[in-house]
């Protein structure tokens, strides 16, 4: 038990790692995600096929090999960032992939007839987009997005080995003390759920709000 | 000399796969005209219809509204878009949009209208249609009728210079069909320039200038609608006519 008081200030370190990692990255994988879906919808051929092919070779990735890319990767191209940068960089062009898809299936939900009538008043496809199709998307792109996000969430997990601190992390320091690997666990899976549960509760707020906003 | 007509389609031809939905197409629309569309399920007539404000591309031939011929896919086609309403059979108005939203929205957005100008003009239509006691509702509270008119009054906050209606009123329940067919009639008493698919007669005689049959793609007739109502010339017009007038 003692486990958790004695080490609060590593713990709260590594609680505030992962929430960092899950916000930055799932802010970054919001906007290029939703970027991307628009691309795969639009009527340029080569944003098409852009969009297809950033989310193929991310969704097919491993996330780890993702992160072993950008680590490496990046720095032969004389990028050289921290690491905090880098894993949120490749956690987010990660999610990016399955938020894209998320929101590409809400497109679709929205008729047809929605877009044509706003392209025949006049509007772009960014205006089509934006005012009519996206916002009629969002009530049913909340719930996959929320998955995806807590997804995110444990996925951080893994920049903990590539020197980002982060919640799972804080296990080895508290190995290396001499704390029994049991209780470490419990209060760090305690973490993650404090993170999951509150997307998850703030994603089923969105989802009751926009569902009677029709 | 007769003024330079607003919409022209020379050699208009669609596939649909290996389906041949549009042969060779020819069809004059002058200014204040109103030219009605009738033909039997599957003549292409809502594909011509669409293709005139290019919801439909074409393969070949031209069609040109206004003098200007259609643009690509892009910034220019969205202009001239702006300049011809349409009107659809399943209405499609915005579902998430108040109905005073739906109106004001294209012109706050692509004529960049301020919010004043948008509103009040948008309420003035909506009362032009019967509908202003509507005006803070969502679609989804209107009857089918209304939603209509809603629709008309949208695209004409737009001031379009022709109107599009693809069967407006094939989707209505009997008794509200004529609330719709009146907002039109008196459109066109108006002067606007309209084309019109519809299997209304009652609305041809009354206010089109002329009547164009479609079947199998072709426009097989081109005429007056008295004339063509009274004495069609091809027996697919004939054949057509007995059956939708008396069932
Ligand atoms: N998007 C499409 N893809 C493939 N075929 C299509 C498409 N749209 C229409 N068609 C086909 O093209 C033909 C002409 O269609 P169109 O909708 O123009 O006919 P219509 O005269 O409006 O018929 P209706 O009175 O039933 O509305 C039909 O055979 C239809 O099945
Ligand atoms: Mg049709």
């Amino acid at each position: 038990m003692n486990v958790l008081t004695d080490n609060f200030s590593l713990y709260g370190k590594g609680l505030w790692g992962t929430v960092q990692l899950t916000l930055l990255a799932g802010a970054l994988a919001l906007a290029v995600g939703v970027l991307i879906a628009g691309f795969r919808v639009s009527p340029v051929k080569a944003l098409r096929v852009f969009g297809t092919a950033w989310v193929t070779v991310l969704r097919n990735t491993p996330l780890t090999l993702l992160f072993f890319a950008v680590l490496l990767g990046l720095p032969r191209f004389g990028v050289v960032l921290p690491f905090m940068v880098f894993a949120v960089l490749a956690l987010g062009a990660y999610t990016s992939a399955f938020i894209c898809e998320a929101v590409r299936a809400g497109i679709n939900t929205v008729p047809l007839g929605q877009g044509e009538a706003a392209r025949s008043l006049g509007m772009t496809f960014t205006q089509t987009l934006s005012l009519v199709v996206l916002p009629q998307a969002a009530r049913s792109v909340i719930p996959p997005i929320g998955s995806t996000l807590i997804a995110l969430a444990k996925n951080s997990a893994i920049a903990g080995s590539f020197s980002v601190t982060e919640l799972l992390g804080t296990y080895k320091p508290l190995n290396e003390r001499g704390y029994g690997i049991v209780w470490t666990f419990v209060w760090i899976a305690v973490g993650y759920l404090i993170v999951t549960l509150t997307l998850a509760g703030v994603f089923g707020l969105l989802e009751r709000k926009l569902g009677v906003a029709r | 000399m007769p003024e330079e007509p607003l919409i022209v389609l020379r050699g208009v031809n669609k596939h649909f796969g290996r389906l041949h939905v549009l042969k060779d197409i020819e069809l004059t629309v002058g200014r204040g005209e109103v030219v009605v569309v009738i033909g039997p399920s599957g003549s292409g007539k809502s594909t011509l219809c669409r293709a005139i404000n290019r919801l439909e591309p074409v393969e070949s031939g031209t069609i040109t509204v206004d003098g200007q011929p259609l643009p690509a896919e892009g910034r220019a086609l969205a202009k001239l878009r702006a300049d011809v309403g349409m009107v659809f059979q399943s209405f499609n108005l915005f579902a998430h949009r108040t109905v005073l939203d739906n109106v004001m929205l294209a012109p706050l957005k692509v004529r960049r209208h301020g919010k004043a100008e948008a509103e009040r003009k948008a309420r003035e239509l909506l009362d032009r249609v019967g509908l202003t006691a509507q005006a803070d509702k969502l679609p989804a509270q209107l009857s089918g009728g209304q939603q209509q008119r809603v629709a008309i009054a949208r695209a004409l906050a737009m001031d379009p210079k022709a109107m599009l209606f693809d069967e407006p009123t094939s989707a209505l329940d009997p008794e509200m069909i004529n609330e719709v067919l009146e907002v039109m009639q008196q459109l066109a008493e108006e002067g606007m320039t309209m084309v019109v698919v519809t299997h209304e007669m009652g609305f041809a005689r009354s206010a089109a200038d002329r009547v164009v049959f479609m079947a199998d793609g072709e426009i097989i007739e081109d005429r007056v609608p008295e004339d063509f109502f009274t004495d069609p010339r091809t027996d697919r017009a004939r054949d057509f006519l007995s059956k939708i007038l008396h069932h």
